[in-house]
């Protein structure tokens, strides 16, 4: 299936994440792992993102 | 009352995700030959299709005539710890040994990512500088192509196929619960969500049915033993996300292989009946506030945690041997605990402790759901490197709990496990390996100079143990001493 890329303006995006935003999460307890997890994370997201294509199996 | 009818012989398959980073045209089908290539702790084999029957069909030979994939051609190890590592599709596949108990099965699981790590960093050795191959235990890209972590239960042939159908249904749509590891987004038409907690909701259409790869069925019906077909069947499961934490493989094996135990011993009480189960199976996974009931075909309605404790309390009264009241205990500690906090089973469900990292960028960087960093994260849990899986940070940190040592995993990717055929197959392979020219599940092919080849049968998962076969090996200098030898012993 080929990547869909849904353009949005930015209201549209804040109603949308509005109503997928279900519960305050509590993420005290890995909010100083963030900083270690940068140093190590995919530097180009979205290239990797978009490169992360894999054919189905099984 | 415990009752073992048959004994619990189960293992697990697991296609892994791959890219080649700064080369955005790589080949998966090539990459992922490099990588099976490179690992040095096996024998390439080719594996025998000959006793293989994927398309046979458990409802029976209605269903059968399906056409064969040519499968024999792919890439494919055999691993001295007994296990398989080769190229299905486009994926590096490792298929655990054949293991006893959940425990060992989990173990063995949790070595394959090792396996494909050290089997990765080989492949990198010989493609050109600064491409570096990613494995990915994970179950999906995101856009719609899935790949599978597939069990497999070794279970009583007496076991009618639709009393399984019946009872495993409800029972693997509501242990989603605590099989997931986690996604954002959705898939395949399923309705838009930020994050769920399941890779393979989304991707399935039917009730029952033999397919894997399209319109995948909740029950799958291959019906392929490698085993005795009048004692036993394999069944296949392959609704399940491969799983990272330890606890929750665990876990997912330990639960799963007490209800079909139960089942064989008519244990398992009356079935608990969804009436749309192919629904049930997404929208239990994007509730991840775990409230929703989904309807039951008798009327009523309950949420996956409220049958997921009809399960637990009948099969406490089933479990008998130690390990069936650990899988207990671990089990009812998990859904106390999902019911009381979602979050406090961050340190065990992979599903949780992803959702809090992803969380608390959203929180940080004021990130929307659809930002490519937040799917890079999810992505990168996954990575089985243990430099760059965010998985192995919460570990390294303290944040996820660990059930097996360093040395036992390390144990578990070199030697078979002691308790089944698979220590044949591993050792055979470890000291016999120049001398191996096929292999399968269960048959091992020598060639030792003679006119003929010589195959030795592997029927029964429950032969060819340490305890049946080590002296005779230890005491076999070459293949052809074991052949006389096995001949003498048979």
């Amino acid at each position: 299936m080929k990547e869909r890329v849904r353009k949005t303006t930015k209201d549209e995006q804040q109603a949308d994440d509005a109503e997928l935003e279900t519960t305050d999460i509590d993420t005290s307890d890995v909010d100083d792992l963030l900083d270690e997890i940068d140093e190590v994370l995919e530097e180009n997201a979205e290239e990797f993102v978009k490169n992360y294509v894999q054919k189905g199996g099984e | 009352m415990a009752n073992s009818l048959s004994p619990p012989v189960l293992g697990t398959e697991t296609e892994f995700g791959i890219t080649v980073r700064n080369q955005g045209d790589f080949n998966p089908v090539t990459a992922s030959s490099l990588v099976v290539n490179a690992y040095r702790r096996g024998r390439r084999l080719r594996w025998s299709m000959e006793e293989e029957t994927p398309e046979r069909d458990a409802r029976g030979d209605r269903y059968a005539a399906r056409s064969r994939a040519a499968m024999d051609d792919f890439l494919n190890a055999v691993l001295g710890n007994g296990a398989r590592l080769y190229v299905d599709h486009a994926h590096p596949e490792y298929s655990t040994p054949e293991c006893l108990g959940p425990r060992q099965a989990a173990l063995y699981d949790k070595a394959g990512e090792v396996v494909l790590h050290e089997a990765a960093r080989a492949a990198e050795a010989s493609i050109a500088d600064g491409r570096r191959v990613g494995i990915y235990k994970n179950n999906s890209d995101g856009k719609g192509n899935s790949y599978g972590a597939h069990e497999n239960y070794l279970v009583s042939r007496d076991v009618p196929f639709g009393d399984i159908v019946a009872h495993l249904t409800g029972f693997l749509v509501s242990r989603q619960i605590f099989t997931g590891s986690g996604k954002v987004g959705a898939e395949n038409g399923r309705p838009r969500v930020g994050y769920q907690i399941t890779q393979r909701a989304d991707f399935f259409e039917e009730r029952v049915g033999l397919e894997t790869t399209l319109k995948r069925p909740i029950i799958n019906t291959r019906d392929e033993p490698h085993g005795d077909p009048k004692r036993f069947r394999r069944l296949h499961v392959i609704i399940g996300d491969a799983t990272r934490s330890e606890i929750q493989t665990y876990l997912k094996l330990g639960s799963t292989s007490l209800l079909l135990r139960a089942l064989e011993a008519g244990a398992a009480g009356s079935p608990l009946l969804l009436s749309d189960p192919v629904s049930a199976t997404w929208q239990v996974s994007h509730d991840t506030g775990l409230t929703q009931a989904v309807a039951l075909e008798d009327g009523s309605t309950a949420t996956a945690l409220a049958l997921q404790w009809e399960y637990l309390e009948r099969l406490a009264g089933f479990a008998g041997s130690e390990e069936d009241n650990d899988v207990i205990s671990v089990w009812e500690e998990v859904l106390q605990d999902l019911e009381r906090d979602v979050m406090s089973t961050a340190d065990r469900l992979d599903w949780v402790a992803k959702r809090r990292i992803i969380e608390a960028y959203r929180t940080r960087d004021g990130l929307a759901w659809d930002d490519p960093k937040l799917k890079t994260l999810d992505l990168q849990y996954h990575d089985v490197d243990p430099t760059r899986g965010l998985y192995d940070r919460l570990v390294a940190s303290g944040r996820i709990r660990r059930m097996f040592t360093d040395e036992e995993v390390r144990a578990a990717v070199n030697d078979p496990p002691p308790g089944t055929r698979a220590y044949f197959r591993g050792r055979c392979v470890d000291k016999y390996g120049a001398a191996l020219v096929s292999a399968n599940w269960d048959s091992l092919v020598f060639d030792v100079g003679e006119s003929t080849l010589r195959r030795v049968p592997m029927m029964d998962p429950l032969r060819g143990t340490r305890e049946m076969v080590s002296d005779l090996i230890d005491e076999s200098p070459d293949a052809a001493a074991l052949l006389a030898n096995l001949g003498g012993a048979e």
